[in-house]
């Protein structure tokens, strides 16, 4: 009769054969969790942002916006249509821009502008925005997301390639805050963060002219 | 022996499935279970044998990709020869589906049928329930149009909502940083492979434990459940009072299998498919997404709910409702199972009813919503007009013009957004018209700076007429005295 602190030949096989299985399943995990996650990694290695030409400055008059279009810079063989995306373009004055993602702070459903009454309305929730995409009633928390821009050669370019979205670090850094707040806030929105790449520029003017005007100021 | 039983034995001394499977249909079930309450689980496996057929149908046409879904789509709809109406079954079905397991869920609930020992089928329920959401969700993606393509967008801006992970959550659901051919692809995935092969295997486990504990006795008030006793009750009814399930009860079920398929095919040809609606191009920004019937009543929460509450809404939420159903059963395990005497079930039961049913008739009409059109579509009313002033059609002019229209419905248009105001004077006097207009506040944005001095004359002076002709609009008595005796009670304050 064994003991039970004996382990038979064929119990000892099956124990290792259960570790030898274990060992192969979690070197498979590592290529299979890999591949799930590459969405996610991708983003950190290389950066789905780029920066992104909306045309020559002349096409936007001062004082109005205007709907622009551009294809997202990451792009994959099935993608279709859904890689043109349209964002709203203020020329302030100059080449003072600000160039505000189409979707809504709240859900991002598509917002309008209504020149008339100098806002931005979103037809799902209605939430409304002011004309420099500050909140103005409704849902959202928060203002219009805006895209880094700069202008150079007459030519205005912004830096896209995310979908925005309320939670998305850029959205975060890039938050319009309400005038009230601004006034508090000013001086670490003047060396706003900007992500290129995954990393962590210190100031929009490593990616912008020095002589560039600050579209919130 | 005739030839067919002989083939029969042959098949069954391999298969040794004919003993098994007498044994399951012949089973003895309370015959007071034999009612029509108790048709709606097989109901539900129904229309899933339904989906599962018109999708693999459906699948043959169907491309995953985000380039040609919606022209395949179409093909569906208008080439393929009655591509039309298995559209049409699988979409109503899965309205169906949705329906028929709520109504299953609220009948166990109400009949105490999740107690002692049927708590794990209760749970395995409400996994299927979750997963008979998340086809509804995946299957509304896979219509690949404007709606799905913004409805993604929702999604994606619900779940980055998430603290920290929540931007990776969002590339992770999106398959890349915006939407697009891999997103339709994992949503396929997800809809065709994914959630049917966890479905078939909850609910083959969700069946096998309704054979293994029996189905449960109709309650009777008073009749408490209790741990140590219930099981030799049951089978002690299942003995006095029982008949074999096939054929006692099973002519109830298959009746109302056939009702209902027949419903879902009769929807099917009178109302035809779902959409597509517009192409997804995200540069068409002229729309107004909506989502499909079952999640109209969370699209019109979302509306209501103040933006300080709606991310934790969001995120405890669910969390809370799931973990609410999955507890439900150890909570009240034991006692008394009928509904007549579980007041605070039915209560709940009717809340929950009357809270959903509300929220998605609202989300009919969505009076959130601004009205895109109706400041350059919708008349002001003659009424309104009539017998007005120069100053007061300017007025109204500017209404219209300024898209106030669009938030505030006079007469019979406008959004509902804001107050109709249709009797505004009535409510707010002069002074107050002219701040609400240049300040805002209570959810108006402020018009001071796009209205010029004499545009706001001319807008309060038109809303200075919406009063009905019985009623005088509001007054300042105490400026009316104050003007008055001004002169002299006041010296100090003139200039």
């Amino acid at each position: 009769m064994p003991n039970e602190n004996t382990i038979s030949r064929r119990g000892l096989f099956m124990k290792m054969g259960i570790l030898f299985n274990g060992v192969v399943a979690t070197a498979l995990a590592v290529p299979i969790v890999g591949f799930l996650l590459s969405s996610i990694t991708r983003g950190r290695a290389n950066g789905y942002l780029s920066w992104v030409s909306l045309g020559p400055v002349k096409d936007f008059p001062e004082g109005e916006t205007r709907l622009a279009t551009f294809r997202n810079p990451f792009v994959t063989p099935t993608d279709g249509k859904t890689v043109d995306t349209a964002c709203w373009v203020r020329r302030v004055e100059g080449d003072q821009f600000q160039v505000f993602a189409i979707n809504c702070a709240h859900l991002g459903c598509p917002v309008r502008w209504f020149p008339q009454s100098g806002l931005f309305m979103c037809p799902c929730h209605g939430g409304a925005y002011y004309r420099d995409g500050s909140r103005a009633s409704g849902p959202p928390e928060r203002g219009l997301f805006e895209y880094p821009y700069k202008v150079q050669g007459g030519v205005i370019t912004i830096q896209a390639g995310e979908l925005p979205t309320p939670g998305s670090p850029t959205a975060s850094l890039l938050e319009k805050k309400p005038p009230c707040a601004a006034r508090n806030d000013l001086a670490p929105r003047n060396d706003l963060i900007s992500i290129d790449g995954g990393k962590l520029y210190a100031s929009r003017e490593t990616n912008a002219s020095p002589g560039e005007k600050k579209p919130w100021a | 022996m005739g030839l067919i039983a002989q083939v029969g034995q042959w098949f069954d001394r391999r298969l040794q499935l004919a003993a098994p499977i007498r044994e399951i249909t012949e089973h003895p079930v309370p015959r007071n279970t034999a009612s029509w309450f108790y048709v709606f689980g097989s109901a539900a496996l129904t229309v899933f044998i339904l989906q599962l057929v018109t999708g693999i149908l459906l699948a043959l046409i169907y491309v995953p990709s985000a380039s040609e879904a919606w022209s395949s789509l179409q093909a569906l709809n208008h080439d393929v020869a009655l591509g039309w109406f298995v559209r049409a079954m699988h979409g109503w079905g899965s309205n169906f589906m949705v329906a028929i397991v709520l109504i299953h869920m609220v009948q166990v609930f109400l009949f105490g049928a999740y107690k002692f020992p049927r708590e794990l089928t209760w749970i395995i329920g409400v996994f299927l329930l979750l997963m008979t959401l998340g086809m509804a969700f995946t299957g509304q993606v896979l219509r690949f149009d404007q709606d799905a393509y913004w409805g993604l967008g929702i999604g994606a801006s619900i779940a980055s909502r998430v603290p920290i992970a929540g931007p990776m959550i969002v590339k992770l659901m999106l398959g890349g940083p915006i939407i697009g051919g891999a997103t339709l692809s994992r949503f396929f995935a997800l809809h065709v492979f994914v959630i049917p092969g966890m479905l078939i295997g909850f609910v083959a486990l969700h069946l096998l434990m309704v054979l293994k504990l029996g189905i449960n006795e109709w309650p009777m008030p008073g009749r408490l459940v209790k741990k140590t006793t219930y099981e030799n009750e049951y089978h002690q009814l299942t003995r006095t009072d029982g008949a074999p399930f096939v054929p006692y009860a099973v002519w109830k079920d298959l009746f109302f299998a056939a009702f209902i398929l027949l419903a879902v095919a009769a929807c099917a040809i009178y109302f035809g498919p779902f959409g597509p609606t517009g192409r997804p191009d995200p540069t068409v920004i002229q729309t107004a997404p909506k989502p499909d019937y079952f999640f109209l009543w969370l699209y019109g929460l979302l509306s209501y709910l103040p933006p300080s509450l709606e991310t934790p809404a969001l995120l405890i939420g669910p969390v809370v409702a799931i973990a609410g159903l999955v507890l439900l059963p150890f909570l009240s395990g034991e006692g008394e199972k009928s509904w007549r005497r579980r007041p605070i079930a039915v209560l709940t039961v009717l809340l929950i009813a009357v809270t959903l049913g509300t929220l998605t008739h609202l989300a009919g009409f969505t009076p959130w919503s601004p009205h895109m059109n109706a400041w350059s579509g919708d008349p002001v009313p003659d009424k309104f007009l009539h017998s007005s002033t120069a100053l007061q059609r300017q007025g109204a002019l500017v209404f219209q013009a300024k898209q106030c229209r669009n938030c505030h419905s006079i007469g019979e248009g406008g959004g509902q957004r804001g107050p109709a105001l249709d009797s505004v004077a009535v409510r707010l006097t002069q002074d107050q018209l002219i701040r609400q207009v240049i300040q805002g506040g209570g959810n108006m944005p402020a018009y001071g700076k796009n209205l010029s001095p004499a545009e706001t004359t001319a807008l309060v002076a038109f809303l200075e007429s919406l009063h009905p002709r019985t009623q005088s609009p509001a007054r300042d008595a105490a400026r009316d005295m104050i003007l008055r005796d001004e002169p002299a009670k006041h010296p100090d304050t003139q200039p």
